[in-house]
């Protein structure tokens, strides 16, 4: 079976300084995999460099055999990639339902219409995604007055509105309560199960990490040290060793 | 090979003061972000302080103590205005110091007139500096030495103070990284104040410098500001070695144009001299299409953070169409009410408020920013006047129009939406200046500097009631068609790549094409603007496409609320209105004007729209609650 | 919507009460007041001098003048919507003034539009009254052409070959250029050559112009430029020895509002058209200029002097007519003749040109002040083509 996402050698660096140094990966479909590694490892640049924020020097990215390398994260969002960021990104001047609306209309290329009005476009499918992740109750309001986890959960709403094969979340439960973290976590592993899309995501929350990726890859100074189950990797003797911050001994 | 040489040498000696004022506006833009047009104002007035303190004492000391003076009272002066006016309103949305700084130009002006009288006023030579040396054979005034001399110092000295001083790591810090000013400590309010000051100081110091060189006269402040624009954006906001290297260039490419005079070239005979009028512009926007943040500038990863005023729109409500249907009623009731100037007046405003709307779509809707509007407009006035000069109808003519202002529009957007911010917004004043120029120059065609005339409407609408009602029609459907793109998902696409770019990308939004769309329909919408406003007038010259003209517009928008529906028409109703009542009833409206412009900025620091929404927005809550 | 409320309430404002007096005769004078406040506060007062002499004589036909005045904003748009008000609100009888040229033709060409008679006092460009010359537009001031030609005698008995000229990039500059060519062209049997510099109007980069006019090695300059232009354009030819040994012929430079402000720097010898205010002592303008200075303490400008011509004609004119109605007083305009500070003027039917000459003389330092010496009027109707050249170029219009 093709792996939904393939890394192949992917190396990056910045002013002669290897930030990536040459990774291989994959992740299948229906599958979680978190991406973990301490601060400086290289997660943040490899991510950035599935997502099309950053150019590889050298490596291939597929999905589903089909080389998406180096895309546009517009083209990317055409070939079903879909993801959420660090810092919630929203569309603060508009409701949450218009958030989601939006993201549908791009993907069925009308986003670019002037006949119609914007909030008649996909309003039924935009409240199934908002029922989907709980925030039905909320479609009306301003995003601007969202709670952070209810933003959250608006991102992950808007990253499904183009049926993605692939979605990519980067800490996704950066800056919520530990209820709340479950809460999104558990949302994220449904819709993956359900919809039999690949999830990769980075994570710093360890509990979060064992608790819902089914694979963990970990990296280190731009290198893949590990990867497997969680319970391989948290008995791994270079992953506790980077962790323990004892390598420099 | 000497000419050259001795060209070089004059090149570097203008270079000098435009240095000077250039890097104080970088200095405040860097730190502040303030776009500061009254900039120029304070050169001014540099030159007209120097000038009293040198002629009231007639000597040496009077001469160098007055450019000395000059720089502190300017320094003191803008001091008073950061404290009164442009801290109070850092928390509105961006621009709209801008606005406040046109309104301080706009009173500077009419002060300076009050103070020094409407003579210009030719200072004295500088004491020790009168005469000239022998340079290559060529006599060289001894003075434009030591400006080059004095400008190469003052970059050292700045550079020094810069790198050497808490104040300068501070400076430094608030240009480069938000973040790290924060984790300094730093009392902010002191700083912005403290840099404006020291802006204004180079400013009237670059001014006082020129006393031996040109007059004072009260068009200095306008003269010199693009310039000043141009320079701080070639060498890159902020940076002061950008500041100085772009003042050289472009004195330069002006002194071998001058220098080079008439040339053949390829059998024509080409005037370099004329190129002068538009040189700087020629080099910024090559400049900005090979480098977008400038030679030596860095992109701003912190811009001020401004306050997103919008609430959702969502459809139009029943109330909405209703009052929308009432104004269109009462709107076209006027002529039947009121006088014929009424009409005329009424006229005016229709065609602004096209004009605004369609302004504010780009700079609104899109976010993007636009200082050379006017090029569209007075685009679609000249190509309207010069298809009805060819003996088109009056409805071709006005497509004409329309069709020279979207196809110019589609090509400088292409270059324009490649760019970002303030770089970006210069641009756009760089291709409307060029288009000035052209206008201005080619005679043949467009008739240079004295226009086209007798461009009339046929019989109909040559009654003052019908042309409004037509004007009504027209600009009444193009402001409409510009409220109606907010509603629609291209007018949503727009605002998303505004609120938020990296996600309008990971939502597989082409943020690049959708804001040259933009681009082209509101340039568009402006030339139809134009198109009427030549028919409206009879005659069209190439003030229609210069800067003061892309300056109402900003007004305008910033004025009635930007990111406000009505907005950019309020405003023009107001700015139009307010300018021609005041100029009819008082000597100094100017002054006038400006002082009213700054109180309603005061007063409405969101635009009279946005303040009067949020204000109701606020009763509702409270009452609510 | 609320706009439009808005829109109308402010309109209502606006409104004001109807004039309607009766025994008055309503000028609607129009102006770029602001932004040329050097020539135009001068050109005021020389106005209301004229104004108010005229209503302590009775006024015009029992009526008195009463006038306007209309700041245009320095922008032919606004100027033209200035002239609706004047015509349809204050129901003037008649619009005047303007200085810039690309204003008057637009306030020229509304004039023919709407019917209105207009007399344009200041603008300079040809074209006023001859390619865009309308039925309805009288110009008081020496045109362009008219202004060069009175240089070029002068110029000619120079007997220069090579002509370094500067003038101001616009059309003003263009056109002076031209004519100066054309007719020192015509006049000279050798070839002469022409080396040009076109800047910025009030932005030239004087060292750069002085430099490169040495450089091309001119025998002799023509200069274009005034006001701030001027002034920095003499101080480098001063430093850099341009003006030695080299003749200087100059457009307007001995104009006062231009002249004054030179003071010590103010170059010896240039030929120039000007107004030597203090030294023009014929009967007319004795007893103008005295009358200026009682009631202002200031002496006149050259502005002061069109301000007050202009009035004088209008009143000379209203008397002929007897009327107000348009094709009256376009009748009147036609061959009238006004006594004016510069002696008997006479507004030429062929073209509605005024024929006020100017003064052509050379410069001269006198108490650290520049004044004008040697000098002698020129009276415009000798400086004019002949009528079937004009008619040649009034024929291009329409």
């Amino acid at each position: 079976m093709t792996p939904a996402l393939d890394i192949l050698g992917l190396k990056k660096s910045f002013g002669g300084v290897a930030a990536v140094k040459g990774i291989d990966f994959n992740v299948n479909a229906g599958e979680a995999v978190a991406l973990i590694g301490p601060n400086g490892a290289g997660k943040t640049t490899c991510f950035n460099l599935i997502n099309g924020q950053l150019k590889p020097d050298a490596g291939s990215v597929s999905l589903f055999g089909e080389n998406i390398t180096s895309r546009s994260p517009e083209a990317l969002f055409r070939a079903g990639v879909a993801r959420t960021f660090q810092i919630t990104a929203t569309f603060a001047t508009m409701t949450v339902r218009e958030n989601v609306q939006l993201a549908l209309m791009s993907h069925n290329g009308s986003a670019t219409k002037v006949f119609c009005f914007a909030t008649s476009q996909h309003a039924a499918r935009a409240d199934v995604l908002l029922n989907d992740v709980g925030l039905q109750s909320q479609s009306s309001r301003p995003c601007a007055e969202l709670a952070y986890g209810d933003l959250k959960r608006l991102e992950l709403a808007v990253a499904l509105a183009n049926d993605p094969r692939l979605l990519l979340m980067d800490e996704p439960t950066a800056g919520m309560s530990p209820q709340e973290r479950d809460g999104l976590m558990q949302l994220a592993l449904t819709v993956c199960r359900e919809r039999k899309l690949a999830l990769l995501f980075t994570e710093h929350d360890m509990d979060v990490v064992f608790k819902f990726a089914d694979r963990i890859i970990v990296m280190n100074r731009g290198r893949l040290i590990a990867q497997g189950r969680p319970d391989e990797v948290r008995a791994n003797e270079e992953v506790r060793k980077v962790y323990l911050g004892s390598t420099h001994v | 090979m000497t000419a050259l040489l001795v060209q070089t040498l004059n090149g570097l000696a203008a270079a000098s003061s435009l240095f000077l004022v250039a890097v104080g506006l970088s200095l405040i833009f860097g730190v502040t972000r303030i776009v500061n047009f009254a900039h120029g104002s304070f050169y001014m007035l540099g030159v007209y302080i120097a000038y009293s303190v040198a002629t009231y004492f007639g000597n040496a000391f009077g001469f160098w103590g007055g450019v000395l003076a000059a720089g502190v009272a300017v320094a003191l002066l803008g001091v008073i205005v950061e404290v009164a006016i442009l801290r109070r309103i850092y928390a509105a949305p961006e621009l709209l110091q801008l606005i406040a700084t046109f309104a301080l130009v706009l009173i500077i002006k009419d002060a300076a007139l009050y103070i020094w009288g409407p003579e210009d006023l030719l200072g004295p030579r500088a004491p020790g500096f009168t005469g000239a040396v022998e340079i290559f054979g060529r006599p060289f005034p001894t003075y434009d030495l030591l400006l080059i001399v004095l400008g190469v110092a003052m970059l050292f000295a700045l550079t020094t103070f810069i790198k050497r001083t808490r104040f300068g790591l501070l400076l430094r810090a608030a240009t480069e990284d938000r973040e790290m000013t924060d984790a300094l400590g730093v009392n902010q309010k002191l700083l912005f104040t403290a840099v404006f000051a020291l802006g204004c100081f180079l400013a009237g110091f670059g001014g006082a410098l020129q006393l031996p060189r040109e007059p004072a006269t009260l068009n200095m402040d306008l003269n010199i500001i693009a310039d000043v624009f141009v320079v701080v954006v070639i060498g890159g906001l902020g940076s002061l070695y950008g500041a100085f290297v772009a003042a050289v260039i472009i004195s330069l490419v002006k002194a071998y144009c001058i220098g080079l005079g008439n040339v053949a070239m390829f059998g024509v005979e080409f005037e370099f001299s004329k190129l002068t009028l538009v040189a700087e512009f020629i080099v910024m926007a090559l400049v900005l299409v090979f480098k977008p943040n400038g030679l030596f500038g860095r992109p701003f990863s912190h811009p001020r953070a401004s306050e997103v005023i919008e609430t959702p729109i969502g459809k139009p409500s029943n109330v909405q169409y209703a009052t929308l249907l009432v104004g269109l009623m009462l709107a076209a009731s006027l002529p039947l009410v009121f006088d014929e100037y009424t009409s005329v007046l009424a006229t005016d405003v229709l065609i602004f408020a096209l004009f605004a709307a369609s302004l504010g779509l780009i700079i609104g809707t899109a976010g993007l920013g636009s200082f050379g509007h006017a090029a569209y407009f007075g685009l679609g006035a000249y190509g309207a006047a010069l298809a009805a000069k060819a003996g088109f109808g009056f409805a071709p003519s006005l497509v004409c129009g329309v069709a020279l202002s979207l196809t110019a529009s589609i090509v400088f957007g292409w270059f324009c939406v490649r760019l970002s911010g303030t770089y970006m917004a210069m641009l756009t004043l760089a291709f409307a200046q060029i288009v000035w120029s052209i206008v201005f120059q080619w005679d043949a065609v467009t008739g240079g500097s004295n226009g086209i005339v007798g461009v009339w409407p046929p019989e109909l609408f040559s009654d003052r009631d019908n042309f409004y009602w037509l004007a009504l029609a027209l600009c009444g459907a193009g402001v409409l068609f510009c409220w109606w793109i907010v509603y629609t998902p291209l007018g949503y696409a727009l605002r998303a790549s505004r609120d938020s770019q990296v996600k309008a990308h990971a939502i597989g939004l082409s943020v690049m094409r959708l804001q040259w769309a933009a681009f082209a329909l509101a340039g568009a919408l402006g030339g139809v603007a134009g198109a009427i406003y030549a028919f409206s007038k009879g005659s069209i010259s190439p003030d229609v496409s210069a800067i003061p003209r892309s300056v109402d517009a900003l007004v305008m928008v910033l004025l009635g609320g930007i990111n406000t529906l009505l907005g950019p028409v309020v405003g023009a109703a107001v700015f139009t209105w307010l300018q021609d009542t005041l100029a009819r009833s008082t000597e100094y409206w100017r002054a006038v004007l400006g002082a009213i412009i700054l109180l309603l900025v005061m007063v409405f620091p969101k635009g009279i729209v946005g303040s009067i929404q949020s204000l109701t927005a606020s009763m509702k809550k409270r009452s609510a609650a | 919507m609320k706009t439009k409320s808005f829109l109308l309430a402010a309109l209502i404002a606006a409104v004001g009460l109807p004039a309607s007096a009766q025994s008055t005769i309503k000028i609607g004078e129009i102006n770029s007041y602001k932004a040329q406040p050097a020539f135009l506060e001068p050109y005021k007062k020389g106005w209301e001098l004229a104004q108010d002499e005229i209503n302590a004589a009775g006024g015009v036909n029992g009526k008195k003048l009463e006038t306007i005045f209309r700041d245009d904003n320095a922008t032919p748009g606004d100027a033209v919507r200035v002239a609706e008000e004047l015509v349809s609100r204050e129901k003037v009888a008649l619009v005047s003034g303007t200085f810039l040229s690309n204003v008057g033709l637009a306030v020229g060409d509304f004039a023919k539009q709407r019917k209105v008679l207009f007399i344009a006092s200041e603008p300079l460009t040809d074209k006023l009254t001859w390619a865009t010359g309308n039925d309805y537009t009288f110009r008081l001031r020496a045109n362009t052409a008219m202004q060069t030609a009175m240089l070029v005698p002068e110029a000619a008995k120079l007997n220069k070959k090579r002509w370094g000229i500067v003038y101001p990039n616009y059309e003003y500059g263009q056109s002076a250029a031209n004519w100066f060519k054309k007719y020192m062209t015509s006049q000279s049997t050798s070839g002469i050559e022409f080396v040009e510099q076109a800047a910025p109007l009030g932005k030239i980069d004087a060292g750069s112009v002085v430099q490169a006019m040495l450089d091309a090695k001119v025998d002799a300059v023509f200069n274009v430029t005034f006001g701030a232009d001027l002034q920095k354009f003499v101080r480098e030819g001063n430093t850099r020895g341009l003006f030695t040994n080299r003749p200087v012929v100059s457009l307007l430079s001995g104009e006062p509002e231009y002249l004054d402000t030179l003071k010590d720097e103010t170059p010896a010898g240039w030929i120039v058209t000007g107004y030597p205010v203090m030294e023009i002592n014929t009967p007319e303008h004795k007893a103008f200029r005295d009358a200026y200075q009682k009631k202002y303490n200031d002496y006149p400008r050259l502005g002061s002097v069109v301000g007050y011509a202009t009035v004088k004609s209008i009143a000379a004119m209203l008397k002929k007519s007897g009327s107000t109605d348009v094709a009256k007083m376009q009748g009147a305009m036609k061959n009238l003749e006004v006594m004016s500070p510069f002696g008997k003027i006479t507004w030429r039917a062929q073209d509605h040109q005024s024929t006020m000459g100017a003064y052509v003389g050379k410069l001269a330092k006198k108490d650290g002040k520049g004044v004008m010496v040697d000098w002698r009027y020129v009276d415009g109707k000798t400086v004019q083509p002949t009528d079937d050249e004009v008619k040649r170029l009034r024929a291009s219009a329409k």
